[in-house]
């Protein structure tokens, strides 16, 4: 194989996996502080890109627009699903919260089937033009502008994470919470606030992430968020649930070897990878990549 | 004597269910109904199934429709490539599932109970993504068609009423033998792993070993209620096995209620009802399911029929005279029964 179609092939992979480390970082947020799974994140994913794709049609064909009204409207999904399956179910069995995002994604696909129909909707392409389209061109090597603006936006979101977790004091509160929330509640932390910011952040990646694959492939369904939630939810599993640098690896390596396989003819078993790489690691190293001594700490559980 | 004609009192409710259930179809003439019966009869299985897992280990498994789906297939590929006769074919669907259960549950049942929870559901998509592209063994998403009809030691099932006492008999079977483990050294060593893992394992219940043995069973179940599905709708493809299967079994077991054999059977005959009524909303049918995922969790965690004791006697089958409570509460009775 040609350099140049392996190098293209590899920048697509990462635009790929940098959504899944996004929407896994997501996962990642919510399941580090919370200590809880949900189901949802794949339905905010969709919810994201609907409104992206809204705010394009309707409002302005902006890109940065439409993710600045989608994080705004996922970041609010996210504080009603806390509510709704953690808030109030705070000393319930784990299953029971489970369960209910289990139900909120199912009706939040629903309601995506009620508003826009079962058919996969598109930007139509007057509107697309205005948003620059364009590629460059190093040596020989194509990179289209929406690629650029993909890796910028999540690049740029992890760096705001980082310094977020690690270096302002919201950042240390969530972390508090994250290793013993109990604890993080006898010195004095709104422990209830953190979870629903915690919630808000991860969904808001989630979002952000919807408009993202939205755009990037001009594609939007109601049940788009589906296998994307799953393999993110896998690229979290993978990176060991409560460490996100993890998330960000695993939903790398999970785009590039897909967008390989499809590469190298294997393009029907392309989705089973991912799963199959959480099913190993949960087999052979439960606690992740890179185990769980990251920036959100394990509790020793 | 006495004793024999109290317990038998206290069957009479179910006795007098079990009788109409086996007149019903003498009654109903209307095909539909009767399809809709043993749409409900497969899905009690299957929920009872899950139970056993969600309600009585207390492990949370939200991928069952793959075992549910490997029994299909399995019994659909025995059926016809095999010539397997029919009950052969069912017992070794049950069969194959069993093994896709012990494989998951193995390695998976040492961690922790969410690993488990991860693991099930990853087998669900995986199991839905090699069905849909695995062409030449599943034949993809066109799935496998004229699946034989059951023949059962020569005498051929064919009409729908037929196929009603099929599944009637099969969900007796179930509730049966799931009554009978339940009450029988298995079945407390499941409950008391659930109530408390640790102390469980301090009275001497291997629990890794019977969370193993609880799950191989209830996706030998789910199988048998897979084979009876591939030849009753004599079609079998990948989509009826996706993970939204797994999130309606759940639906039925958080509506009906968790732990006790009764509440598995009325939340899947309430649910498969639901959406047979209203018809016109039969595109939006998931929207039910979820709804009611989310309000039974919010208002009543454990269904309608959850927390309370169901002391279903079997008179033929339990030689002891102590009430049997199948939910195994915590809290034992206080009054002691004569």
């Amino acid at each position: 194989m040609d350099f140049q179609i392996l190098f293209e092939q590899l920048i697509n992979g990462i635009t790929q996996g940098s959504v899944y480390a996004l929407l896994a970082l997501g996962f990642t947020m919510i399941f580090g502080t919370l200590r809880m799974v949900t189901f949802a994140h794949g339905e905010v994913y969709m919810i994201g890109a609907y409104v992206g794709f809204e705010v394009i049609r309707l409002l302005h064909p902006s890109f940065f627009l439409a993710l600045a009204v989608a994080m705004a409207a996922t970041a609010l999904l996210g504080i009603i699903i806390e509510i709704l399956a953690f808030h109030f179910l705070r000393d319930a069995p784990h299953a029971t919260s489970l369960l209910v995002t289990i139900g909120i994604s199912i009706l939040l696909v629903n309601l995506a089937q009620l508003i826009w129909g079962p058919e996969t909707k598109a930007v139509s392409y007057s509107l697309l033009d205005k948003m620059d389209y364009g590629e460059i061109e190093i040596g020989g090597i194509y990179i289209s502008y929406l690629q650029m603006a993909v890796l910028g936006v999540t690049v740029l979101l992890m760096a705001l994470l980082y310094i977020l977790i690690n270096k302002t004091k919201l950042g240390m509160v969530i972390r508090a919470t994250a290793q013993d929330y109990e604890a993080a509640y006898a010195m004095g932390v709104g422990v209830n606030g953190i979870f629903m910011i915690a919630f808000a952040i991860g969904s808001m990646l989630g979002g952000v992430a919807g408009v993202l694959i939205g755009v990037y492939y001009n594609l939007f369904y109601p049940t788009m968020g589906g296998l994307y939630g799953l393999k993110a939810f896998s690229a979290s599993v993978v990176g060991g649930l409560t460490s996100l640098p993890g998330a960000v690896v695993a939903g790398l390596i999970i785009g590039i070897v897909e967008t390989f396989s499809v590469e190298f003819g294997a393009s029907n078993f392309r989705h089973l990878f991912s799963f199959l790489f959480m099913i190993l690691i949960l087999l052979f190293r439960p606690g992740g990549l890179f185990g769980s001594r990251e920036l959100i700490q394990a509790r020793g559980d | 004597m006495s004793n024999a004609l109290r317990q038998t009192l206290a069957n009479l409710p179910y006795l007098a269910i079990i009788a109409i259930m086996a007149l019903l179809p003498l009654v109903i003439s209307n095909q539909y109904y009767i399809q809709v019966l043993i749409f409900i009869g497969i899905y009690i299985i299957l929920t009872l199934s899950l139970n056993l897992l969600n309600g009585y280990v207390g492990l949370l498994s939200i991928g069952h429709a793959a075992f549910y789906g490997i029994g299909a297939y399995a019994s659909a590929k025995l059926a016809m490539e095999t010539g397997l006769p029919f009950p052969l074919a069912m017992l070794g669907a049950g069969a194959v599932a069993g093994v896709f259960g012990y494989l998951i549950a193995k390695p998976t049942l040492r961690l922790s109970g969410i690993y488990m929870t991860l693991a099930t559901l990853g087998f669900n998509m995986i199991f839905f993504l090699v069905l849909q592209n695995w062409m030449s063994f599943t034949n993809g998403p066109l799935g496998i068609m004229d699946i034989p009809a059951p023949n059962i030691f020569g005498y051929a099932i064919e009409s729908r009423i037929q196929y009603y006492y099929l599944i009637f008999f099969l969900v007796l079977l179930t509730i049966v033998s799931m009554h009978r483990l339940m009450t029988c050294r298995f079945g407390r060593a499941l409950v008391s792993i659930r109530e408390n893992e640790l102390a469980a394992e301090a009275m001497g219940v291997h629990t890794t070993k019977y969370k193993i043995q609880a799950f191989v069973l209830a996706a030998f179940y789910a199988g048998i209620a897979g084979s009876y599905y591939a030849h009753f709708v004599k079609f079998v493809s990948p989509d009826s096995f996706y993970i939204y299967e797994s999130f309606i079994l759940l639906a039925m077991l958080a509506f009906g209620g968790q732990g006790n054999l009764i509440g598995p059977v009325v939340g899947a005959a309430v649910l498969i009802v639901i959406p047979e009524v209203f018809r016109f909303m039969q595109e939006y049918r998931m929207l039910v399911y979820g709804g009611i995922l989310v309000i039974m969790m919010l208002v009543r965690r454990q269904g309608v029929l959850g927390g309370k004791n169901y002391s279903l006697r079997l008179p033929w089958f339990d030689q002891t005279d102590e009430a049997v409570f199948t939910r195994g509460d915590k809290f034992l009775p206080e009054e002691e029964v004569d």
